[in-house]
């Protein structure tokens, strides 16, 4: 499924860049954009595990970018 | 208080704490542990959130996080006994810090300004009596009512009433329109005439108006290819900066034994690790470069359309619609003898028709004579002849060659462009009207450009050759084909672009309704002035809300301003952090100057991209 959804507060321009590195090495996650200037991710799962994928997504965001907010997924 | 507010304080209360503190060490001569924990005091109190940030990215394993490495710059120039360098570290890179997000949300925020179409409220009619609500709240079917000086909230059809429109923000047209019972409206459109009902026909996200704002503010989701390069790029850069600076850390030290000197420049190795300049800068030039072009009626889809449109050096155009008005005129007029019955004539056969030609000729009479006939004759259409007009035994012919051709008639045939009506009674020959398509009033001065820049200019139309190579010449086309077929102009488009150099890149302009193919085989679909249109939006990847062609050079100006600024902005950066690196290596300068570059070079970087939104008018 392919979802636009809202991410507030991340650091900078190079933190969204490694928060994409890093959610796009995730298994099940098929495509993924993250644009700082829109506070905006489009992302693409895998619909069979998408609740696995999302756990590892938040899990990802922890490590990298804790104080970021992923709205709407 | 606000976080920035806050942040900014703790700041200036840091640098007036650091400066008190270089005074009294210099005047009061303290003892160096005094002075030693006054600065550990500042230094916590400036950067206690940096420093938390930067360990628990530690523990995540993120050691080229840059708060960690800012936190061991600044650390390291307290070890060697460089304190006031440790604090300037810490308070300049939150400097720049602050001013990247007071300008990120500058832009943020004057994007959404831009573009002022976006209805607040809507004011819904239930059982006679008005509530005001949000737009998104009204459904299809609701009644609503605009009162003068209001925005037209939602897409809609007049159930009573009638008033002007002030279009010009969806279409740059500054006439306002009438319109009445019956006609839709679109939102985002002011009422300044009278009150009128309306029924709504589309729910708010469907609405004209959301899907402008939706695609402005989602331009840039689409990363270009500059944006790519500048990501990847700042994946190696840190590594790279980080591992020198170790090596100048270690490698001199343990063969000049001057431990002290090689820290300290390694340090400032550390200091330009970041990459902020270059990673924001990028993204914030195209993203203002869009906003910039909204503002003047041009809807780009994605921050790489603006990357191709600098390049652009292919135009193709459509004809109708695009290069001409479509509406004809009677532009000549020969008739061998009695101009007056020749005229009579040509209105005779063609004042029941509804084919634009026909009603160009009625017009061009009816402005020339006063005109009282009554005869009443029988009119036939001979689809892509003519007409023929019979009463009793007369016979009128008004038509092009072949349909003289099909009656035998003895003519002079003239090769004038244009199309050519003769008018014949009874066998006899009379004249001619020549007719044209009417150039836009812009069509010239926009190809004129074009061509001074050495751009190709081509056509692509179903009409005519003589009719195509006419308005080539006018305007001063490089090539044009003429008489495509409905899926010829696609098969046109799809030779071009496979034989075009790779450098090349080709914009098609198209009405956005009827060729919607080409459109999305080019490498830049470019739709203009059908804005009430959902296939113009779909499938174009730039729309001219506006129908003027001059957009296009407003839209490359715009393009070559934002990619300009883009490597001002690569160049600078990168040239200058070189420049310090190699400064700092050989030791011809200092921390001092390597944070102030570092951060320098941001600012300005910044504010560089920022100058992007600005348009001359």
């Amino acid at each position: 499924m392919k979802k636009v959804v809202k991410i507030i507060d991340i650091d900078c321009a190079n933190c969204a860049n490694k928060l994409e590195a890093a959610i796009a090495k995730i298994e099940g996650v098929k495509e993924v954009s993250i644009n700082f200037m829109n506070e905006k991710m489009i992302i693409d799962i895998d619909d069979n595990i998408y609740d696995n994928v999302v756990e590892k997504i938040n899990k990802t965001k922890k490590k990298l970018e804790p104080d970021c907010q992923i709205i709407g997924l | 208080m606000k976080t920035s507010t806050k942040k900014l304080l703790q700041i200036i209360i840091s640098a007036i704490l650091s400066v008190i503190i270089v005074l009294l060490e210099h005047f009061l001569k303290l003892n160096d542990i005094i002075v030693l924990i006054l600065y550990l005091i500042v230094y916590i109190f400036l950067s206690y959130k940096i420093i938390f940030k930067a360990f628990r990215n530690l523990f995540h394993g993120e050691f080229l996080d840059e708060n960690f490495l800012m936190t061991i710059a600044s650390i390291g120039a307290f070890v060697i006994g460089e304190h006031i360098e440790g604090i300037v570290v810490m308070l300049f890179y939150q400097i720049g810090e602050l001013f990247e997000a007071y300008a990120v949300k500058k832009s943020r925020r004057d994007i959404t300004n831009l573009m002022d179409i976006k209805p607040q409220t809507a004011t819904k009619i239930i059982d006679g009596k008005e509530i005001v609500t949000d737009p998104m709240m009204i459904a299809i079917g609701d009644t609503l009512v605009v009162k003068v000086g209001e925005k037209i909230p939602l897409d809609g059809k007049i159930i009573k009433g009638n008033t002007e429109l002030d279009t010009s923000s969806l279409t740059g047209e500054a006439v306002p329109i009438f319109v009445e019972e019956g006609n839709d409206v679109l939102a985002g459109t002011i009422n300044i005439g009278k009150v009128i009902y309306l029924k709504v026909t589309k729910e708010y996200n469907d609405s004209t108006v959301a899907k402008i704002l939706d695609l402005v503010e989602n331009a840039s989701n689409r990363k270009t290819k500059t944006e790519n390069f500048i990501s990847r790029f700042a994946k190696y850069y840190t590594p790279i900066v980080v591992g020198l600076a170790v090596l100048l850390a270690i490698v001199p030290s343990i063969i000049t034994k001057d431990y002290q000197t090689w820290i300290y420049r390694a340090l400032s190795f550390l200091v330009v690790s970041c990459p902020c300049a270059l990673v924001i800068s990028v993204p914030l030039s195209f993203f203002s470069g869009v906003g910039a072009a909204s503002k003047c009626g041009i809807l780009i889809k994605g921050t790489n359309y603006l990357e191709l449109l600098a390049k652009a050096n292919i135009f193709v155009f459509d004809k109708t619609g695009t290069l001409t008005k479509g509406n004809f005129e009677v532009e000549d007029v020969y008739s061998r003898e009695n101009t007056e019955e020749m005229l009579k004539l040509g209105w005779i056969a063609e004042a029941k028709s509804n084919h634009p030609i026909a009603k160009s000729i009625v017009k061009y009479v009816e402005s020339h004579l006063d005109l009282d006939l009554k005869d009443e004759f029988a009119i036939e259409e001979i689809p892509g002849k003519g007409i023929i007009a019979k009463k009793d035994n007369d016979l009128i012919l008004a038509g092009n060659d072949k349909l003289l051709d099909m009656y035998h008639i003895a003519y002079q045939k003239c090769s004038f462009a244009g199309t050519i009506i003769y008018i014949v009674k009874n066998k006899q020959y009379y004249g001619y009207f020549l007719i044209k398509d009417q150039l836009k009033e812009d069509s010239k001065e926009v190809i004129d450009q074009l061509n001074k820049k050495n751009y190709q200019t081509i056509m692509l139309t179903g009409d005519k050759k003589e009719v195509a190579e006419d308005v080539s010449k006018r305007l001063n086309l490089s090539s044009y084909q003429a008489e495509l077929l409905p899926d010829g102009k696609a098969k046109a488009l799809e030779a071009l672009l496979a034989n075009k150099s790779k450098k090349d890149i080709v914009a098609y302009f198209g009405d956005g309704i009827n060729d919607a193919p080409v459109l999305m085989l080019a490498d830049i679909g470019i739709s203009m002035g059908n804005i009430g249109s959902d296939s113009a939006i779909e499938a174009s990847d730039v729309v001219f809300m506006y129908d003027k062609l001059t957009s296009i050079i407003e839209a490359k100006k715009i393009a070559k301003k934002t990619m300009r600024i883009v490597y001002e902005n690569i160049i600078m950066s990168l040239g200058i952090k070189v420049i310090v690196l190699l400064l700092s290596a050989f030791g011809i300068t200092n921390i001092w100057l390597a944070i102030f570059a570092d951060v320098g070079v941001c600012i300005l970087a910044i504010l560089n991209a920022m100058r992007a939104m600005k348009i001359k008018k």
